[in-house]
């Protein structure tokens, strides 16, 4: 037993849903002590083979060898007593209740008829202490970090036991210098014997903490590689089945006039805390400002009051000369503001409803889809049909619900909804969050499409590799104010990482350029 | 596609109506001999119907009561019957119907909500016999049973008076319509006829079917010096019975007087001083047997009161009140009887 | 008319086929248990529906108020929020009608109209008055409704004591023939039932919601407001006023249902101790028929076939009141939960799609 080199096997796995099949004979071997690395697109079905694994879905065919013996794992108990915990991509924790709580809940230490909290505190701690995950076993979750609450997640598995880890996208919700710390972490665990396999589709996470990678594309495996052996190209064409270009091509901006200008803003935020304190900076047509900044420094807050959804409490904001700070939504984008939100589920779309009825959202109350209160479908059907070719929206038509669309397409959507009023400002927050490096790539040329046709861009993200590449110029956010603008050509990480902790600030910085 | 809708609906066509000639064979037989059952005992072919109001067949009340007469009418002559129960205002037509159309040879609707359903009825099938307990309709096929529940709730105004040791004493009712109104009138005028002196505190709840509402009015009164209490209220009065009960058991010298049925089976005699039982399943046993022997007068309205010996104190409370309180009720009895003494109908 | 085709073609039809007959059995099994045959009593159920042109056009009569209140539900479910209150709305719209119909003066043609239009009112501004709350205050629509429905019924009886009710009597005094809207050579070819012009307006109301929902600018709104208030505040609409708009038009589909009732079926309106039941029924309604306009309508012939073959289940097979209930839940019960009945149903589906495929 001591000798075991495989400690995870699945042998041609099989999972059909109605109309799709996710898996399509799979393999996949993880040797003992490794980082593996599931790669794919989104829908690719990585999710699907490591819910297999967990006992959350039965496959169709084929079978799990677990230390190179055949077993069935027919609920997540049976996964975890296998040793086998997940890290969810969205957490599975109770707010109110401490770090030790949630760590024990359902697994709780007795003493008598109460849960014996302190021993079972002190083991936390134990644990933490081992795996180097600083936590504080009283703290409630709902007051610690996004990054923190992780650790509560890993350290849930590691108390029931866990040898194998399996982490579902865990850099989705972290800020880089926590990444840098879970990359820590991950090496930590796997020092003291554990083996992790780590579903992901960036690249460049794989390539800094994986020892081998097992690339799927469409349900099927493509191949398994030693990271030490491969670079970010091949893993990228693999990945998408095609090459794939990560520099942005961009002519040299030219701005001209102003068209945003923000000046000396306040803005409460939902603690009841000032989360704008006079926040000032412009954007000129035929540029793109990227904001740059941790998440939690006001960017939220800034998008809510740019468009209308939030009210300030002092300062200016004016598009076009003409002041919108405190307008209805409808008016703003009437001005000409677009946006493509920060969130595209809660705000951008709604998910019950078509891509037809999705695509005029925002413009169906115009006389172009209206006559004497009754909506015109045969027109909007027409714009439909006009945007998801013009945008390549992948849907198989459209009256399909929003929700069924993949995160890419329902984000294609929304740039095409957003574009096609032609709007002076396009605002982009977070706008590639969660998705692949093909819809990546054409939303980087959409923005930059817009800032050729002479508009203006404005571009927020925690993403500081998409900042510097598409950016034009690089505004760094933190606590409510711009510390700093500066030239991506000219600034390096190192400084922005200085900028966004607020340990540097630029003269001047708080007046744009 | 055609071809998809139409397997769907033959499928589903198909299906019913193999439901429904499978099950159909059967059932001739089974309630043919289920009906034949009771009927071996004794003959009759006489059906009698019965429809109560929203309170159905066990609200402990007139419902109940109704009810109860006809079964015992059944076992007595092996008449059918039978009775529809309402859930709702818009039923009282078509349960009246289910008999009157079946051609039942007496159809009762039971409480005064059915005043209009039966005149309706009464009026497109004038062949058909109908009767109400509680309510008036002016239709020659209707015989209408009335109460004079301002007789029975005067006796025991006069138990109350002489029983009461504070000389307050109150009244609890539901919602304030004619036949309450009546229990309320009689109850005054019975009390200050034995006790001038005594007070009588009145309150409507405004409900039938709010045993709490009942409880916390019951619990004002006692606490304002109440020791007795007449309710006229259905369900409601369970509440006063309960808050009774409960300061019983705290040493309070505490009674309610029941109403309609003797309420002492249910709440006991140590808080139920007495009831005003209103014979219900006599007069609809009464009325039911004239029918059966060719006697039905339509567009009549029976008033039965205490010459009838349809209301008055309930069978139990005549052993456990004191002789003397007893005789001061048969005098004032025999007065009302007489003529000498005329009980208001409106407080 | 393809997507009305499509409705019957899809599963979405034959679900809550299975799921009524699945309904059935387990009440059969209940009524077995109790002692009772549950074929016996199922052919008295039909028999009392179908059996007659009388009880025929009763059952017509009894699912007429329930598809308004269904409807009234569905429309709030569809904006988001959940009105319990159909039933004090409903109310609102009866007693308005009675006011009215006892009160006006005015020939036939104008008179039920304008009554119907005044319980429209009624029923929609006491429902947007929860709307208004829970716009400016915050307060959540399904306590207000609530507390309003209470506050509706003994309202309506203190009209009616003090304007209505001749003294000494529980009920309103009958409203003038020209308020009424039966129908009397139908009523006639119905052997008396009640038959009234309240059923047509029911047709048309779920038709009428089909189109302000679906066809309408209004309608788009009130879709993206209750599926998706934060897309819908973010996309321009006004989520408030939508709110109040939602619950006004809920409020009126009760308050004509409302005005129906009274001028269609009892010409009066008693004083009642307990609320009516009407918008209870009509939350069942608007689940079996998943908010639909049509599901409604199906889901209102379902619930009135079974609470008014109730009575034929009592009298020809003996089945007490309470039992034929457990029947109508465990009916309800699996249309409601149709995800038990897709279980059931899943290798039939299955095989189909692979034939589909093929």
């Amino acid at each position: 037993m001591s000798n075991v080199q495989t400690v995870v096997e699945m042998r041609g796995i099989t999972k059909r849903f109605p109309g799709i099949i996710a898996n399509d004979n799979i393999n996949l071997k993880v040797k003992k002590g490794e980082i593996h690395a599931l790669l794919g697109e989104n829908g690719a079905g990585k999710s699907t083979l490591m819910n297999v694994l967990f006992g959350l879905y039965q496959p169709e065919e084929g079978e799990i060898l677990i230390n190179e013996s055949p077993v069935k794992i027919t609920s997540p108990n049976i996964a975890n007593e296998m040793g086998i915990g997940m890290v969810h991509q969205h957490f599975m924790l109770v707010d109110p209740f401490t770090v030790t709580e949630n760590i024990i809940l359902g697994k709780e230490p007795k003493a008598g008829l109460k849960i014996d909290i302190a021993s079972a505190a002190k083991k936390v701690q134990e644990l933490s202490e081992q795996y180097g995950l600083k936590v504080d076993p009283y703290a409630k979750i709902a007051d610690i970090s996004v990054g923190m609450q992780q650790r509560v997640e890993i350290l849930k598995t590691l108390y029931r036991g866990a040898d194998i880890l399996i982490f579902d996208e865990p850099t989705a919700v972290l800020t880089p210098q926590e990444i840098l710390e879970l990359i820590d972490i991950m090496h930590n665990l796997v020092k003291e014997g554990k083996t992790i396999i780590l579903i992901t589709h960036k690249l460049k996470e794989i390539m800094a903490v994986c020892d081998s990678v097992t690339i799927i594309r469409r349900g099927k495996t493509i191949d398994t590689l030693t990271v030490k052996e491969t670079n970010i190209n091949e893993l990228a064409s693999k990945m998408v089945g095609r090459e794939v270009t990560f520099t942005v091509d961009k002519t040299e901006a030219s701005p001209k006039q102003t068209i945003l200008s923000v000046n000396n803003v306040t803005a409460m935020g939902n603690r009841g805390v000032n989360a704008l304190n006079g926040i000032s900076f412009e954007v000129k047509a035929g540029e793109i400002l990227g904001i740059a900044g941790v998440d939690g420094n006001g960017q939220s807050e800034l998008i809510e009051v740019l468009t209308g959804l939030q009210k300030a409490q002092s300062g200016s904001v004016t598009i076009n000369g003409k002041e919108i700070m405190n307008k209805t939504p409808r008016y703003i984008s009437e001005e000409g503001l677009a946006n493509i939100p920060e969130d595209r589920h809660k705000r951008g779309l709604v998910l019950d409803f078509s891509v037809a009825e999705n695509l005029v959202l925002k413009s169906y109350y115009m006389d172009e889809y209206n006559k004497k209160g009754f909506l015109d479908y045969d027109k909007i059907n027409v714009h439909a049909t006009k945007l998801i070719e013009e945008f390549d929206v992948r849907t198989p038509s459209i009256h399909t619900l929003a929700r069924a669309l993949s995160g890419g397409n329902q984000q294609k959507g929304i740039i095409a909804r957003e574009v096609d009023g032609d709007p002076d400002l396009l605002i982009a927050a977070q706008p590639t969050r969660g998705l692949d490096v093909g819809a990546i790539e054409f939303i980087h040329k959409r923005l930059i499409e817009q800032r050729d046709k002479g508009k203006a861009v404005l571009l927020i993200s925690f993403e500081l590799d998409e900042i510097r590449n598409v950016s034009d110029r690089i505004a760094v956010i933190y606590e409510g104010q711009i510390v700093g603008v500066v030239d991506p050509k000219t600034t390096n990480e190192e400084e922005l990482g200085l900028m966004m902790s607020g340990g540097k600030r630029m003269q001047g910085g708080t007046q744009g350029e | 596609m055609n071809k998809k809708i139409l397997s769907v609906i033959s499928v589903a066509t198909l299906s019913l109506s193999l439901a429904l000639t499978g099950c159909g064979q059967k059932p001739a037989e089974p309630s043919g001999s289920e009906s034949g059952a009771p009927a071996a005992e004794q003959k009759s072919d006489k059906k009698i119907g019965m429809v109560t109001d929203v309170g159905g067949v066990n609200d402990n009340s007139f419902n109940q009561s109704a009810w109860e007469g006809l079964q015992k009418l059944q076992s007595e002559t092996g008449i059918n019957v039978q009775y529809a129960q309402s859930t709702g205002d818009a039923e009282y037509v078509p349960n009246l119907n289910t008999f009157v159309k079946d051609k039942w040879d007496l159809t009762w609707g039971i409480g005064f909500l059915l005043a209009d359903p039966i005149k309706q009825v009464a009026e497109q099938n004038p062949d058909a016999k109908l009767a109400i307990v509680d309510g008036e309709v002016a239709a020659p096929n209707v015989t209408s049973v009335m109460f004079k529940e301002q007789e029975g709730s005067f006796l025991v105004g006069v138990v109350a008076a002489e029983m009461s040791k504070s000389n307050k004493i109150g009244f609890v009712g539901g919602i304030k319509i004619p036949v309450i109104e009546r229990f309320e009138a009689g109850f005054k005028a019975g009390v200050k006829a034995a006790n001038p002196n005594a007070e009588v505190v009145s309150i409507y709840t405004g409900a039938f079917d709010k045993p709490d509402l009942g409880k916390s009015t019951a619990s004002s009164m006692y606490s304002q010096g109440v020791d007795i209490i007449f309710h006229a209220s259905g369900g409601t009065g369970d509440g006063v019975f309960n808050e009774a009960t409960a300061r019983k058991k705290n040493g309070a010298d505490v009674w309610v007087i029941g109403v309609d049925k003797d309420q002492s089976i249910n709440f006991g005699e140590d808080v139920t001083l007495t009831s005003m039982v209103k014979k219900v399943d006599e007069a609809v046993i009464q009325v039911s047997k004239d029918m059966a022997e060719g006697k039905f007068e339509g567009g009549k309205t029976i008033n039965l009161g205490l010459k009838d010996n349809a209301v008055g104190l309930s069978e139990s409370s005549l052993k456990t009140l004191p002789a003397e309180v007893l005789k001061k009720v048969d005098e004032f009895k025999a007065k009302i009887i007489s003529g000498e003494i005329t009980v208001p109908e409106k407080p | 008319m393809n997507k009305f085709v499509q409705v019957f073609t899809k599963d979405s039809f034959l679900v809550p086929v299975v799921a009524i007959i699945f309904g059935l059995i387990v009440g059969a099994f209940a009524m077995l248990a109790g002692g009772f045959n549950p074929i016996e009593a199922y052919v008295a159920l039909f028999d009392k529906v179908f059996g007659d042109m009388y009880n025929f056009g009763e059952t017509i009569r009894q699912i007429t108020p329930l598809i308004f209140s269904g409807l009234a539900v569905a429309f709030a479910f569809r904006t988001g929020m959940f009105n319990i209150g159909v039933e004090g709305q409903f109310l609102m719209g009866m007693v308005t009608a009675v006011y009215l119909g006892v009160k006006l003066d005015l020939p036939f043609f104008l008179h039920a109209p304008i009554t119907i239009v005044g319980s429209m009112l009624a029923g929609g501004l006491w429902a947007a008055f929860a709307g208004w709350l829970k716009a400016v205050r915050g307060v959540h629509e399904v306590i207000t409704t609530i507390m309003l429905n209470w506050t509706a019924l003994y309202l309506v009886n203190f009209i009616l004591t003090t304007t209505l009710v001749p003294e000494g009597q529980q009920r309103s005094e009958t409203i003038k023939e020209s308020a009424m809207i039966n129908i009397g050579w139908l009523s006639e070819m119905f052997d008396s039932a009640r038959l009234h012009w309240g059923t047509l307006i029911a047709l048309g109301a779920a038709f009428i919601f089909y189109i302000v929902l679906w066809k309408t600018r209004t309608g788009f709104e009130l879709r993206a407001t209750g599926v998706n208030p934060h897309a819908a505040e973010y996309a321009g609409m006004n989520v408030n006023k939508n709110v109040v708009k939602a619950m006004f038009i809920s409020g009126a589909l009760a308050g004509i249902g409302g005005a129906c009732e009274i001028l269609g079926v009892f010409h009066y309106q008693a004083i009642s101790a307990a609320l009516p039941g009407y918008g209870f029924d009509g939350i069942a309604v608007a689940l079996i028929g998943g908010n639909t306009p049509i599901g409604v309508i199906f889901g209102a012939i379902l619930f009135g076939i079974l609470t008014f073959g109730a009575g034929g289940m009592k009298l020809g097979a003996g089945v007490p009141v309470e039992l034929i209930r457990v029947v109508i839940a465990s009916v309800i019960f699996f249309v409601a939960a149709h995800g038990i009945v897709r279980y059931f149903l899943k290798p039939i589906l299955a095989k189909k799609k692979d034939k589909e495929v093929l």
